[in-house]
């Protein structure tokens, strides 16, 4: 046992003098939690759509007028009106305007006529979010232009009641999960990938090798040392993750507990994959040009940033052996709904398994000679 | 019983044979010299007698207890110094040496004490508590003798311990391990290139050439198995048919040998054969390019046995060199 913790010691010494290890480890999480939670979180806003009325009849100007309110409130789209058709479809081409609101000649005489009269929307569709929040904001606007003055006296619309479960989730805090176990697997690509590589690489597991420590020691020695430092990786990312993300009553005793036990699990499972990848790598070169791929293979499709349900089947299966898919699930569970740990138990048993697994298989393939 | 035991011991890297089936003993309490150029095998060697590497055929017994069979009781019984400086240069001196006594599972007590001393004994007291990576490399490769020595071994092995150091610090480490090995009893196992250092401080050398043992006896013994007792070498302005006759029947010439375009000349009586070397050259209408006149050195004995020079061998071999020492599987 004082042998692991001599390796431990050696490690965590180590750490403490590394600041900038602590800061790439620690604090570039953090900063990328509040880059990416507010560059996704935020309301499309300030649209700017052309407006080409070529009936120019009240309807028409009703139309405008409602739009106008959009432009002044909402802040959805800003209003630029144009007289010819040409001018606005060339501003749409370059970029000018993200879409033209077209106001045909004959749309007050039909609107009058009752035959159904039609607005066209050109948008610029190479931008998927913009175009979505056009045309969101454009239905509603129309939805508000076909309300009757008078309501009728017997409403026979069915309509939907949404009851939310829980209070709103801004995209930041429901990123934070992610961010959370993302930064422990950063931890281990460094203290178990990267420097356990470079160690080999300069000798110093040579130096490792001659004293009388046994297999098992030097691997638990080498896993747990790893394991330290992701966890205190994780307990920085939940403490003042949760502070800057807004998640209510950050410091509560209870959840922190909960979530240092999924700290634990998820640094575990992350470490044991790292030393099973690097078991007999030797080039210091091997696990710097994997970890960029390992990362988005892991990450993206554990459903830390988009929903599970959209992926292609061959994506779900990397879904359901990745160990970031049940630790996602797990601090989701806990962050944004306060669960127990018995919500999370399947999580922390496939954690606990990986790692069983990912551990077993390491120590066969590990060799103690050079 | 000896302190090292080896028999038949061979490594094979696929077709390639890095040791060469050796055969050697070594008695306790003596400094054993393994001397070579770069990939001559020394290394590989030091390796599979630290049980770092398996051997491919044969075996070595270290204080009696086999490499590979009770590899754990080696360990327990040496002390490594491995080529390249594995100190940890974030860690302080004290911190390294306390992190490695727990490793040898070393009690609190006889730690504080054990390091304490090996500190004092390499001059190392007053940086006890200063990062590593503010060492000179003289002052590192003091660091790691005092490491290798924190459980009290009674076998130390020292791969190349003064490559790279200065002059000064290489002459430190030495009398360091003279000092160490007469106040401790230990028995030491050095590899190394430099032949004055060889000369000086082993008991034994054996000369390692492309994984074979070419000789192994004291440096006296060794020096006096080479024909001649003055070696003189001399380049000449061009070489006439027969040349090689006419300086072997120069007075007192024991052996003649060309490297390149010297030829060394094993002789008797230097003195002699210089002068009636001079009046050979005038006689012949040659010019001398160079000559010189010096006692037998382990350099000879070197060119004697593997028919090559050291130095030629480790400037092929710098070539070869790398960075990353752990890779340098065949050195």
């Amino acid at each position: 046992m004082n042998r692991i913790l001599a390796i431990i010691e050696r490690d965590l010494r180590r750490f403490r003098r590394s600041p900038t290890l602590i800061i790439v480890s620690m604090v570039m999480p953090l900063v990328q939690l509040v880059v990416l939670g507010y560059a996704f979180g935020g309301k499309v806003q300030h649209l700017k759509v052309g407006i080409l009325d070529q009936d120019r009849g009240l309807p028409a100007i009703k139309v405008r007028e409602m739009a106008q309110a959009v432009a002044a409130n909402a802040r959805t789209f800003e209003s630029i009106y144009y007289n010819d058709q040409a001018t606005a479809l060339r501003d749409l081409r370059d970029g000018k305007i993200s879409g033209l609101l077209n106001i045909p000649p004959e749309f007050s005489r039909k609107e009058l006529a009752g035959t159904n009269p039609k607005i066209a929307l050109v948008e610029d569709n190479t931008d998927q979010f913009a175009s979505s929040a056009l045309e969101g904001s454009l239905t509603q606007l129309l939805a508000a232009y076909n309300q009757p003055a008078l309501p009728a006296r017997l409403g026979s619309n069915a309509t939907l009641s949404v009851v939310e479960v829980y209070p709103y989730v801004p995209y930041i805090q429901f990123l934070l999960p992610g961010t959370i176990v993302l930064a422990i697997f950063v931890s281990a690509m460094i203290g178990g990938g990267i420097i356990f590589i470079d160690d080999k690489a300069r000798g110093l597991h040579e130096g490792y090798l001659v004293t009388p420590i046994r297999k098992f020691e030097l691997i638990v020695g080498f896993n747990l040392a790893g394991t330290a430092k992701a966890i205190l990786t994780g307990l920085v990312l939940v403490t003042l993750g949760s502070i800057i993300a807004g998640i209510p009553d950050p410091l509560n005793v209870v959840r922190f507990a909960r979530m240092m036990v999924l700290v634990v699990m998820t640094a575990l499972a992350l470490i044991s994959l790292m030393f099973l990848l690097m078991v007999r790598v030797s080039d210091p070169l091997v696990p710097r040009a994997i970890f960029g791929v390992l990362n988005t293979v892991l990450f993206f499709p554990s459903g830390a940033v988009y929903p599970i349900q959209a992926f292609p089947p061959w994506m779900r299966v990397i879904t359901a052996v990745d160990p970031f898919t049940y630790a996602v699930h797990g601090f989701k569970q806990l962050i944004l709904k306060n669960s127990s740990l018995t919500a999370i138990g399947g999580d922390l048993v496939y954690l606990a398994l990986f790692t069983l697994i990912s551990i077993s298989a390491a120590t066969l393939l590990f060799r103690r000679t050079l | 019983m000896f302190a090292v035991e080896v028999e038949n011991l061979a490594k094979r890297f696929g077709d390639f044979l890095a040791v060469d089936h050796l055969n050697f003993n070594v008695q306790n309490g003596e400094i054993f010299g393994l001397l070579g150029p770069n990939g001559a095998g020394k290394s590989t060697l030091i390796r599979m007698l630290t049980t770092l590497m398996p051997p491919s055929e044969g075996t070595a017994r270290i204080d009696g207890f086999d490499i590979v069979t009770q590899a754990n009781q080696v360990r327990q019984c040496i002390g490594v110094i491995p080529q390249a400086m594995t100190s940890d240069l974030d860690l302080t001196a004290m911190e390294n040496m306390n992190i490695f006594a727990k490793l040898y599972g070393i009690g609190r007590e006889k730690r504080k004490e054990t390091i304490a001393a090996l500190l004092k004994a390499v001059d190392l007291e007053q940086w006890a508590d200063k990062p590593v990576k503010m060492f000179s490399g003289g002052m590192r490769r003091r660091l790691e003798i005092a490491r290798g020595l924190v459980h009290e071994p009674n076998l130390f092995f020292l791969d190349e311990p003064t490559t790279g150091l200065d002059p000064v610090s290489r002459v430190a480490v030495w009398e360091m391990l003279a000092k160490l090995k007469r106040e401790r009893e230990l028995t030491i196992l050095v590899t190394t290139h430099y032949m004055d250092e060889a000369d000086k401080l082993c008991d034994r050398i054996a000369i390692i050439d492309h994984g074979k043992m070419m000789a192994l006896d004291s440096p006296l013994k060794l020096k006096a198995s080479i024909p001649g007792k003055n070696i003189l070498e001399a380049g000449f302005s061009s070489v006439p048919p027969g040349w090689d006759a006419t300086l072997k029947a120069l007075p007192d010439v024991a052996e003649v040998k060309a490297v390149e375009s010297v030829f060394r000349i094993s002789s008797n009586n230097g003195p002699r054969t210089t002068t009636a070397l001079l009046e050979a050259v005038r006689a012949a209408g040659l010019t001398l390019t160079s000559l010189s006149v010096q006692s037998t050195t382990l350099d000879d004995v070197f060119v004697h046995y593997t028919g090559h020079q050291l130095r030629d061998t480790l400037q092929t071999a710098a070539g070869y060199s790398s960075a990353f020492m752990y890779e340098s599987k065949n050195g």
